[in-house]
């Protein structure tokens, strides 16, 4: 198999606040692949936000990232690696930033700017990050605004962002982000705003780009049933740390994690009716107040007293690319070899 | 329907002018277009539709926080009869009691200067439904408690709590004046899953204890799938389909209702895409669609459609769709149908 495209290693963010070192994310670890669909789940303030932008240097400036913490992009120009973390440079930063990596937001009305044209600000980074004509850059934008389902391409190319609609602004905001022909793109809840139906639509042309350009995506959501329709791997993140990651039929299958099968058990089901709805007890901690040992035991209903309260679990392996960190899965795993960890769903 | 249902809307409507033509030609939004709808005493009713749909403006109308363009609006309870339209001041407040919203955003909903004691306290004080602080005090514990909230927490700020909590105080605020008909719109969409299904049974569990009813309002249809008894689809300013949950759910008539249903992204990843996939987005009501409003969008649409606007017409079993071609298409069932 080839290199990743970009390598996450032990990756720890702490930020500095008034109340103190506040961390973010803790050793969180994961490659991507040309091509490849990685699904972040998370609640809020679980740091899957934190963990993407860290990918473009794109955190505050009283962001600490632990020494240990290592980000890196396959340079195929070069032929080298960059260490994302040890730029300093601007211009070193803009190689990444819209170059080999594009940024796709939740809210596109708070990322496009509102008195520049959607056209001037899609020709603007085509200027920067091509050698592109201004002409060829326009005739370029718009045939990227038709691909991506915009119907008067030219037209909407000259209109400001409040004239569009929801679902079309999201899809300009896709349009734009691809014109440089990213190799990963980080689409940071990209549907969260958006009417189911809409949705729809925006999920399925984001899969066709996926096979036209084979850019990677690293694709931020809390909704399990959009992870299930688009991504091939997940990581599951709570409070900044990833609890359990492995292919989506793995993880949402035959989840191991109690955090992952609460998850999944809150989740209001089509196909089940009658079951009641289980929420995942009490509430995320501050992280301000980071709980020993297992960040999740405060909420664990399967927690092993004196050992999950003290301990970190580590991340075990339960093949297959499918692993965990959690004592309860990797205790059982001893008891019985045979049996399947986790419920298994339909 | 054997009993008097709790509210009753007849060709309700709810139009804004826009612009506004200094000669008289005024142009007007149907936000909301000669609505009609019972809602049972004692259930909870779900009401879905995409943004622009004009759900919160029809709400926002039963609760006489817009003004209402033409149609009726009554409120039965117990011998309590109001009629909205024409309601005095006097009344109006007296309704409120009666009548409370739940806001989306909790983040936005609550005061940032007041303690939770004086948040959950305030309704009582402001309608004076108690006479002294200390029956206040009373009143505003039994009902912190009653929506788990620790007692120590009543002299925090806001800022102090996650959301989950913050959407408990909003409910404790709207629940401490006794109502007994609770909006929710949009109540859970700001939370995480693992939080929802908590506030979801919460509300579950007033309207078993407390008898409330409860008018549900969510772009979400696995969660209104859940906890609602009925529920009405709104495209465009008009409900084109009413019916039970589970039947609703099972059998879905419109094809508006079909294609939101298949537009779900299941949990599955081996679900096939056999969505009817909707092209485009919802018209600007400004300037609505001929005919039946939803032609523009529809894959079964015909002439007929776009010439006569259908009306709701029962089915049986109290289900009402407004479709020329609902018995047609009744064989292309939803895919919730078919699971």
């Amino acid at each position: 198999m080839s290199r990743p495209l970009v390598s996450v290693s032990d990756l720890t963010i702490h930020f500095r606040t008034d109340e103190g070192l506040v961390t973010a994310v803790d050793g969180a670890s994961f490659d991507l692949r040309d091509g490849e669909i990685l699904g972040l789940v998370g609640e809020s303030g679980s740091g899957k936000s934190v963990t993407a932008k860290s990918l473009m240097l794109l955190n505050a400036g009283n962001t600490v990232y632990d020494p240990k913490s290592r980000i890196t992009l396959r340079d195929d120009h070069n032929g080298g690696d960059i260490d994302v973390l040890s730029l300093t440079r601007e211009r070193d930063m803009k190689v990444i930033r819209g170059g080999a990596i594009s940024m796709i937001f939740q809210e596109p009305m708070a990322s496009f700017a509102p008195a520049i044209t959607i056209g001037d600000q899609m020709v603007e980074q085509l200027l920067l990050h091509t050698s592109m004509s201004k002409r060829e850059a326009s005739v370029f934008s718009i045939e990227m605004l038709q691909r991506v389902g915009i119907s008067d391409a030219p037209q909407r190319f000259a209109q400001y962002a409040f004239e569009l609609s929801g679902g079309m602004r999201q899809r300009a905001m896709i349009a734009m982000a691809l014109t440089t022909r990213p190799k990963l793109l980080i689409a940071d809840e990209p549907t969260t705003a958006l009417d189911v139906t809409i949705q729809a639509q925006v999920l399925d042309l984001m899969r066709d780009l996926v096979a036209e350009f084979g850019m990677a995506i690293l694709f931020i959501t809390h909704d399990l049933g959009v992870i299930a329709q688009t991504a091939d791997r997940v990581a599951v993140m709570y409070l900044g740390e990833i609890v359990e990651t492995g292919t989506v039929r793995q993880v949402i299958r035959s989840p191991a994690h109690p955090y992952t099968k609460g998850l999944l058990n809150a989740l209001p089901r089509l196909d089940d009716l009658t079951s009641t709805l289980t929420p995942v007890a009490g509430d995320i901690p501050s992280p301000l107040e980071r709980p020993s040992g297992c960040v999740f035991h405060t909420r664990c209903p399967e927690i092993i007293r004196g050992r999950c309260d003290v301990e970190v679990p580590p991340l075990t392996s339960l093949g297959k690319g499918h692993d965990v960190s959690c004592f309860a899965v990797s205790a059982s795993k001893k008891d019985s070899r045979s049996e399947t960890p986790g419920e298994v769903i339909s | 329907m054997t009993d008097k249902p709790l509210i009753t809307i007849r060709d309700l409507s709810v139009h804004f002018p826009i612009g506004g033509g200094l000669f008289g030609n005024k142009a007007v939004v149907r936000a909301v277009n000669k609505v009609s709808l019972d809602i049972p005493a004692g259930t909870f009713f779900g009401l879905v539709g995409e943004s622009g749909s004009g759900n919160t403006t029809l709400v926002r109308a039963i609760l006489k926080a817009v003004p209402i363009t033409g149609g009726h609006v009554e409120y039965n309870d117990d011998g309590v009869h109001y009629d909205l339209s024409p309601l005095s001041a006097k009344d109006l407040k007296e309704y409120r009691k009666r009548c409370q919203l739940i806001f989306q955003d909790p983040y936005a909903a609550l005061s940032p200067r007041m303690t939770v004691r004086d948040i959950i306290a305030e309704p009582l004080e402001v309608m004076k439904l108690t006479s002294s602080r200390a029956e206040t005090d009373e009143r505003v514990r039994e009902i912190a408690a009653k929506c788990r909230l620790n007692l120590e927490h009543l002299r925090r700020y806001p800022h102090a709590f996650s959301g989950g909590q913050r959407q408990r105080i909003s409910i404790a605020r709207a629940l401490v004046c006794n109502p007994r008909f609770l909006v929710a719109d949009e109540c859970v969409a700001a939370l995480d899953v693992s939080i929802q299904a908590d506030i979801l049974n919460l509300l579950k569990a007033f309207q078993d204890e407390l008898g409330l009813t409860f008018l549900f309002i969510s772009h979400d249809l696995s969660v209104v799938a859940h906890t609602c008894d009925k529920v009405a689809v709104m495209y465009l300013g008009q409900i084109v389909e009413i019916a039970a949950t589970k039947t609703l759910f099972r059998t879905p008539r419109h094809p508006y209702t079909k294609a939101l249903l298949s537009a779900i992204p299941l949990l599955d990843p081996d679900a096939e895409h056999t969505s009817i996939k909707l092209e485009g987005e919802i018209p600007s009501p400004s300037n609505p669609p001929s005919g039946c409003k939803f032609h523009t969008r529809c894959a079964f649409a015909r002439d007929k459609c776009r010439v006569d606007e259908p009306s709701l017409i029962g089915k049986g079993d109290n289900h009402f769709v407004a479709c020329h071609f609902a018995d047609e298409l009744m064989g292309e069932a939803g895919r919730a149908g078919t699971a």
